[in-house]
């Protein structure tokens, strides 16, 4: 590893201000990118560890939002009685990433800011857009399993690794975020972006500017929530396609619906059009089938990973069916 | 820092020509000398030496209490917490796996939680209390885990178990050890290569249904 510079800040300005410089990164758990910089995939000159900052209570307000900080340990968010009550499906998100080590460390922020598990980008004598802008992408022509099936573009086909996001996409969650310039709002689904011309950049943070916290507002997903995660092995390992499914139920009638996939875009993919579709169907095996069809619409696969335009759909449908409580 | 204008920069050979053990040992030698002279270190650039003494001076200091025992260290925030302990404290009970937070061999109790050394900076953890698995027994007296490990026939090579007994012991503490099922989703994190995964699993059951004190 490149040797550093390390130090501390105290206070959410001074951290602001330390990483305007090129070269600084901010550095809460480490777990990603202390991974990469053994690679020599990232080489800071100089770490500002945030760690000192209050920014990791769980919280509830009147209306009933959720607000979480940024350095909450992915552990201790999904063990809160909190978020276990009013949003389980993050919950069940946490739960299914990484392990029970690294929840320990990991932050809500630094989830959000994980880099692409592409072995292409990890491998410095592979080209890749994402690491090195203008070397090309390794994975397109190359063995390309892990990759997306929505939203790449012929610069990158990589996928945010993510469990947590997909939920927190899902749950309509707000970032906030703070910089010289104050602070901002950005809305979960707007955060991480699609790779397009800029493959480099995985989300829509400015130069300077820091995430403070998450919130979700209040719902009634509660009862009715589902993660599904299908990977190579039944845990500790990145999704091949994740669902995270939200309904509330009346009668037996859907009168809200909230849909992500994980594991398939440069991004948390939100199910906008499946989700309309749902709205006032009966919540039957039959009504998430037509949700899947149309969730896959503009679907793309690569050489080695066309068996996504089957898995995601029936991960889909499977989760809806965990959710409705059929199964 | 004018006044130390007059110090005289020892000698050096900043050529590489010669890359002689020797010459390492002279340069080492003569690193430890400008560290403790800070007026010669500013004329250091002009050596083209500055990259190695900034090396020499970008040693943090950090304090760790490593199984009850407080050590003030001096390491590199490059430094892992797993490298301090078995490079700097002797302390090679915890090992190195993949060294990339995918096998967790080098599992610790960090403040009582169960965390991967290979990927938490030394400098990091100063300040906390650090338990690994030198620190479970007392005395002679194994750790309940670990007996049941031996009893269970939890290894086959024995290189993971370190990690796997200093996770299994944080799984039941986090009350994560109510079932079969359960004790192998919160012990994904663990890799055994051989394979020992049902012993472990039965000898983490033992302890837990044995109602010890973990």
């Amino acid at each position: 590893m490149k040797a550093f510079q390390y130090t501390r800040a105290t206070t959410q300005q001074s951290a602001i201000d330390a990483i305007a410089k090129p070269g600084t990164k901010i550095i809460a758990g480490g777990t990603n990118l202390i991974d990469l910089m053994k690679r020599g995939v990232i080489a800071p000159d100089k770490l500002v560890d945030i760690n000192q900052l209050p920014l990791n209570s769980i919280s509830v307000n009147k209306l009933g939002h959720l607000h979480i900080g940024a350095l909450a340990l992915n552990s201790a968010v999904a063990e809160a009685n909190l978020v276990k009550d009013l949003q389980p499906l993050l919950a069940m998100a946490l739960n299914a990433g990484a392990s029970p080590q690294l929840r320990n460390m990991a932050t809500v922020g630094g989830n959000m800011m994980q880099r692409t598990r592409c072995a292409y980008f990890y491998d410095t004598t592979m080209p890749c857009n994402k690491r090195e802008p203008g070397s090309g992408c390794g994975a397109i022509g190359g063995y390309n399993r892990m990759h997306a099936i929505f939203g790449a573009s012929d610069k990158c086909i990589a996928v945010h690794p993510s469990d947590m996001c997909v939920a927190l996409a899902a749950l309509d969650a707000t970032v906030t975020v703070s910089g010289r310039k104050g602070q901002r709002l950005i809305p979960f689904t707007e955060f991480h972006r699609l790779p397009g011309e800029h493959p480099e950049m995985d989300n829509t943070l400015a130069a300077g500017e820091l995430i403070t916290g998450i919130s979700i507002p209040n719902n009634n997903f509660a009862k009715n929530s589902y993660y599904l995660k299908i990977r190579d092995r039944q845990s500790y390992a990145f999704a091949l396609t994740s669902v995270a499914a939200a309904l509330e139920i009346s009668n037996g009638t859907i009168k809200q619906s909230r849909l992500a996939m994980g594991g398939v875009a440069h991004k948390p993919w939100r199910l906008f059009d499946a989700e309309k579709a749902l709205i006032g169907k009966p919540a039957t095996e039959e009504s998430f089938k037509q949700a899947a069809e149309i969730a896959m619409q503009g679907a793309k696969a690569y050489e080695y990973n066309k068996f996504k335009l089957k898995l995601a759909p029936a991960t889909l449908v499977e989760a809806l069916k965990h959710a409705a409580g059929l199964v | 820092m004018e006044d130390e204008k007059d110090y005289a920069l020892p000698e050096f050979d900043t050529g590489e020509k010669d890359n002689s053990r020797r010459n390492f040992l002279k340069q080492s030698t003569l690193l430890t000398a400008i560290a403790l002279t800070p007026g010669t270190a500013i004329k250091a650039a002009d050596m083209r030496v500055d990259e190695k003494i900034a090396e020499a001076f970008e040693k943090m200091p950090v304090k760790l209490e490593v199984n009850g025992v407080a050590h003030n260290l001096s390491v590199e925030p490059r430094a892992t917490l797993l490298d301090i302990l078995r490079e700097q404290l002797d302390l090679t009970g915890t090992k190195k796996g993949c060294d990339h937070g995918q096998c967790g061999a080098c599992t610790v109790h960090v403040d009582g939680h169960r965390v991967n050394s290979c990927l938490t900076l030394g400098v990091m953890a100063s300040g906390k209390k650090i338990t690994t698995i030198e620190g479970l027994a007392k005395g002679d007296e194994l750790h309940p885990m670990q007996e049941a490990f031996l009893k269970h026939d939890g290894f086959q090579c024995g290189y993971c178990t370190p990690g796997q007994i200093m996770s299994a012991v944080a799984c039941i503490r986090e009350g994560h050890a109510n079932s079969e099922m359960e004790i192998r989703e919160y012990m994904s994190g663990n890799i055994c290569r051989c394979g020992a995964y049902p012993n472990i699993v039965n000898a983490i059951q033992e302890v837990k249904e044995g109602g010890h004190a973990v």
